[in-house]
């Protein structure tokens, strides 16, 4: 750090320096050999390393939703279109849907969570290691019992909502609503060990002075966001144990002639549904809240402002679930409460846009990859947000309610606020993860071809919607003109494709051949920037002491953490063994719903032995025992 | 920079696409009100969409803007460490809180507004059938049609709506917004059970499309219906003309020839109007009198024509003056003799799920499959020419 005293102090200088003047993590000597292999991958309960596993794995899941959502468009290009049959376009709807929002958003929203929000708190892991690979292998095979579906000629098709009774055994005899029903009853057990999981870690895991308002916004939009998945899951799982009963076991919950209510189910699903919005968008939040400050160099405009919008948006979330009701029938009452609580959450909303544009106001902005997708969000994210407020109106709702005006909405809220807060992610965290820097001009190619084609697919929706198309449907009529607009959605899906083969490719590359990455290349102000890219698999030497929000941007404070996280660990943190019974219970556990589906009453009972024996070797683990000794 | 022009670009695209869409025709545009209910909607979409422009375009000026002026540059200070400003914050709590009270208050009136009955309204029962829609007029003894809805123009109507097994939604977007069809649910006696209502006046008459809106199944995308709104004077002379459309005496054997059907497990077929009204008189063409009883030999079963004790069921759309509405198939196909063999023979390749059998396969859903149609071209065709003459 010999060269701090060129700089003068009002130069802009001095945040280069702190990233030229560093040693590249890569020359340290590394005395601890990572296991590799993939026996390593799939016994390991590193943070790190199942934060990677949900990224890929949800990437994987990404490419099957694309290609669903590219059926959908080929089928859309044309009016009354034949390409494929109504019943092979309902599956592909549903499982798109189902798809993104369960395998896709949530676990890439996961991966994050995983890899960054301990490395920001100055933790060497999260608070339960073994319950974390638990969660990630029921998602994997979750997701995947989900697809096998299509291997029985059986995916759902009933849409990602699911509306009694159209899902009840009479109306929908087959394999496909049990396939649905049962695989995200899996995913949603995923999603609350998850929840519990972050919650505990972010409160006790902290490192010392790392009050809760000087945590990064990353971690407090995942603190928020795991309170979601703890309240918002146990909602939908009621509802599916429920619809499983009556499809299972002649219950009558949702069968109307036996003074079952399919409104209940709707009541439900959104009690979950509309907090499940905030899970998936509220982490993005997070992202850019991060990302904005880093590269304006600036701290983020009122910090305590920002994360008590996201509590209120957490909170008010609850209140607002009716607002994809309006159609139902519920009475003008209950129609003007529910306009009310929804029109006041896009407050808060409002408060966070404002807020970031007032960080980047007198800023000195760098205009990389990762800030350009941030940016873009703050800007898309309006236009989703000003839809919304159109619909939160009950009687517009009730033209634009089911029709494309709203695919439009959600996908610019989705797409426009997720999808491109966490590649902005992607690219702000890439040389963390890798230790290499990813590459500028593929990422500005990724970031063009995603930006026009996503408003080249989206903005037309808005059209088709306005001027009479519903969702949901295989095909339209010629007579109603909306075939210019969907013939443009098409197109822009097939730019939105091409962007996607540009950002694997990209991290292809730059994973191998991208320039080495210093610990702190970005001169960003969080904690995880204190430590060598890629990290060591115990994250931090020894914990540093926190002093302020933005810790590596006070001299003293980063030299002090540096002195700490930088060095060479005299005793190597001692970290959790490897375990094999996370994979073996989560088998078990995918197992046991996967076989009520044969109405054998004693056939999930083998799914449940094969639950118990991992339960019982994971319970009589030694989670540090020396592997020398341990069989001693 | 680059940003700021491809935000120009984008509302260059929307410009672009505004006289595109006025040289159009648009059937199922929400944004051309032709009802009371259709405009108090639309005059809320209006406010709130300039409150939404105005919105986006200060955001996207002043975002702009910040990407012009404050991007890096290499002479760029050290930006001043701002944390934040309270007057600012309170400012953009406020101004929005503000915006949202300007719009709610409309929107809570309409609210209230449109789900209130006019003392005059008439009600139509709107029912839903997977993948077809059922209309019956209580207050005009019991006249009942399907798929197009005929109401007389500037007369208050009151749609109640509900379906006759999974969710669906009625939306014809000239005349306002959609109102879910929810199953009827079983309830304790005393209590009343729960409709969905669209209160209106159609203000202009015309042909009004729309579609089902709550996914609903197979063919949910092929589930339309129309409104016919028409002067007062037709819809009565429509109304005269069904009630009389094939009066002769006969109702006794009419009855008895009921029985069997009933006791083959149609028990809840409804008899009522058949005391009332009487048997039609067989056509006399000896081609439409083919037809006719090839249709009562086999389409009967599931079609009624009230009116005539031979085809009394309710599980499929009612035919009365089928030849006189402007389309088949729940808005698929235009009305004509060949569209009509076409849908006889093969109904599934215009609207897959439906529950209609053609000439080469069994229709249904287990445990009832209807037999396929044992029928000749030349059979269908006087069929359907029998069905067309129902004008």
């Amino acid at each position: 750090m010999s060269t701090e005293s060129q700089t003068t102090t009002e130069s802009f200088e001095s945040f280069e320096s702190i990233q030229r003047s560093q040693v590249p993590a890569e020359s340290s000597s590394h005395h601890h050999e990572e296991p590799t292999g993939i026996w390593s991958w799939i016994t390991t309960v590193d943070h790190k390393r199942i934060g990677i596993m949900y990224f890929m794995t949800s990437m994987f899941f990404l490419g099957i939703g694309g290609l669903e959502a590219m059926l959908i468009r080929i089928q859309l290009f044309r009016p009354d279109s034949d390409f494929i049959s109504a019943e092979l376009y309902n599956q592909l709807f549903t499982m798109h849907g189902t798809t993104m929002i369960f395998l896709v958003a949530m676990p890439l929203a996961v991966a994050f969570f995983n890899y960054i929000v301990p490395l920001q708190i100055g933790a060497r892991d999260v608070a339960f290691p073994r319950l974390n690979a638990l969660s990630y292998w029921i998602y994997l095979f979750g997701g995947l019992y989900l697809n096998a579906s299509w291997f029985f000629g059986a995916a759902p098709n009933t849409s990602w909502v699911g509306y009694a009774n159209l899902t009840s055994t009479e109306y929908s005899p087959g394999l496909n609503v049990d396939f649905w029903v049962l695989g995200l009853s899996i995913l949603g057990v995923s999603s609350i060990m998850g929840g519990v999981n972050f919650i505990t870690t972010i409160i006790n895991l902290r490192a010392p002075g790392m009050k809760l308002m000087r945590m990064p916004l990353f971690t407090w939009m995942t603190f928020v966001t795991s309170f979601l998945l703890v309240t918002a899951l146990p909602v939908i799982a009621v509802a599916l144990i429920l619809l499983a009963f009556d499809r299972f076991f002649a219950t009558n919950f949702f069968v109307v002639a036996s003074g079952g209510d399919t409104t209940m189910w709707q009541h439900l699903f959104w009690i979950f549904g509309h907090p499940e919005v905030y899970i998936l968008v509220l982490p993005a939040f997070g992202v850019i809240s991060d990302v904005i400050p880093a590269f304006s160099r600036k701290p983020l405009f009122g910090y305590a402002v920002v994360v008590y919008a996201g509590v209120l948006i957490g909170f008010i979330g609850w209140g607002v679930w009716s607002h994809h009701m309006f159609t139902t029938g519920l009475g003008p009452i209950a129609d003007s409460f529910f306009v009310a609580s929804t029109m006041i959450i896009a407050i808060p909303t409002g408060v966070k846009i404002f807020n970031w544009m007032a960080t980047m106001w007198g800023g000195a902005l760098k205009m990389n990859t990762a800030m350009t997708f941030a940016v873009s969000l703050v800007g898309m994210f309006v236009l989703g947000g000003l839809s919304g407020i159109m619909h939160s109106s009950a009687p517009v709702d009730l033209q634009q309610h089911d029709s494309y005006f709203v695919v439009a909405h959600f996908h610019y809220v989705i797409v426009g606020g997720l999808l491109l807060g966490m590649f902005s992610g992607l690219y702000y965290w890439f040389p963390k993860v890798t230790g290499r820097m990813p590459n500028e001009a593929l990422g500005k190619l990724h970031f063009w071809l995603t930006f026009i084609g996503f408003n080249l697919t989206f903005f037309p929706m808005h059209f088709s919607g306005m001027y009479g198309m519903p969702r949901r449907t295989w095909t339209y009529r010629a007579e109603l003109n909306v075939e210019i607009y969907n013939q443009l959605s098409t197109v822009g899906a097939f730019i939105l494709a091409i962007s996607t083969v540009v950002l694997l490719y990209n991290l292809w590359k730059s994973a191998r051949t991208g320039e080495k990455a210093s610990h702190n290349p970005w001169g960003a102000p969080s904690l995880e920037w204190s430590i060598p890219s890629p990290p060591h698999h115990y994250n931090f030497p020894a914990l540093p002491q926190v002093r302020s929000r933005e810790p590596l941007w006070h001299e003293d404070e980063r030299k002090e953490i540096e002195a700490i996280t930088l060095a060479e660990p005299e005793v190597e943190p001692e970290m959790p063994n490897p375990s094999f019974w996370p994979i073996v219970l989560a088998a078990g556990v995918t197992l046991t719903w996967a076989l009520v589906m044969t109405g054998r009453w004693w056939a999930p009972v083998i799914g449940l032995v094969l639950t118990a024996i991992p339960v019982y070797c994971w319970a009589f683990e030694d989670p540090f025992a020396k592997k020398e000794t341990a069989h001693g | 920079m680059r940003f700021a022009k491809l935000l120009g670009g984008l509302l260059a695209l929307a410009v672009l696409a505004i006289p595109v869409a006025a040289q159009q025709e648009y059937p199922m545009s929400t944004i051309a009100p032709a009802s009371d209910f259709a405009e108090g909607i639309h005059s809320v979409y209006v406010q709130i969409f300039w409150w939404a422009m105005g919105i986006l375009t200060v955001c996207w000026v002043v975002l702009a803007y910040i990407l012009i002026r404050f991007r890096e540059r290499p002479d760029s200070p050290r930006p001043k460490q701002i944390h934040g400003d309270a007057r600012l914050e309170i400012a953009w709590t406020v101004v929005p809180a503000l915006i949202v009270v300007a719009i709610a208050i409309p929107t809570i009136q309409t609210v209230f507004q449109t789900q209130r009955a006019h003392p005059d309204a008439f009600v139509v029962d709107v029912i839903g059938h997977q993948y077809w829609w059922e209309f019956r007029y209580p207050q005009h003894g019991d006249v009942v049609t399907a798929n197009e809805l005929r109401l007389p123009v500037n007369q208050p109507v009151s749609l109640r709506i509900w379906s006759n097994d999974v969710i669906h939604s009625f939306w014809i977007p000239l005349l306002g917004g959609k109102r879910d069809a929810n199953p009827l649910r079983a309830v304790p006696e005393g209590k009343d059970t729960h409709y969905s209502w669209i209160h209106m006046t159609p203000s202009e008459t015309g042909y009004f499309l729309g579609q089902c809106a709550e996914f609903c199944g197979e063919s949910h995308s092929r589930m339309m219906m129309s409104v016919v709104v028409e002067t007062e004077e037709e819809f009565e002379a429509w109304l005269d003309d069904w009630r009389a459309g094939h009066a002769v005496p006969g109702t006794q054997t009419a009855q008895a020839e009921v029985a069997p059907m009933q006791a083959a497990g149609f028990a809840a077929m409804p008899v009522g109007s058949a005391q009332e009204t009487a048997a039609p008189a067989p056509p006399t063409d000896p081609r439409l009198l083919e037809g006719y009883n090839l249709f009562v030999g086999q389409c009967v079963a599931c079609h009624g024509i009230p009116g005539d004790p031979n085809a009394m069921a309710s599980v499929a759309p009612d035919l009365t003056l089928l030849g006189r509405r402007e389309r088949i198939g729940a808005g698929m196909l235009e009305n004509t003799p060949e569209n009509l063999v076409r849908w006889i023979r093969d109904p599934r390749s215009i609207k897959p799920g439906v529950l209609m059998p053609g000439v080469d396969y069994e229709g249904g859903r287990a445990p009832i499959v209807w037999p396929a149609f044992p029928y000749s071209d030349e059979q269908i065709e006087s069929i359907a020419l029998y069905l067309t003459s129902l004008r």
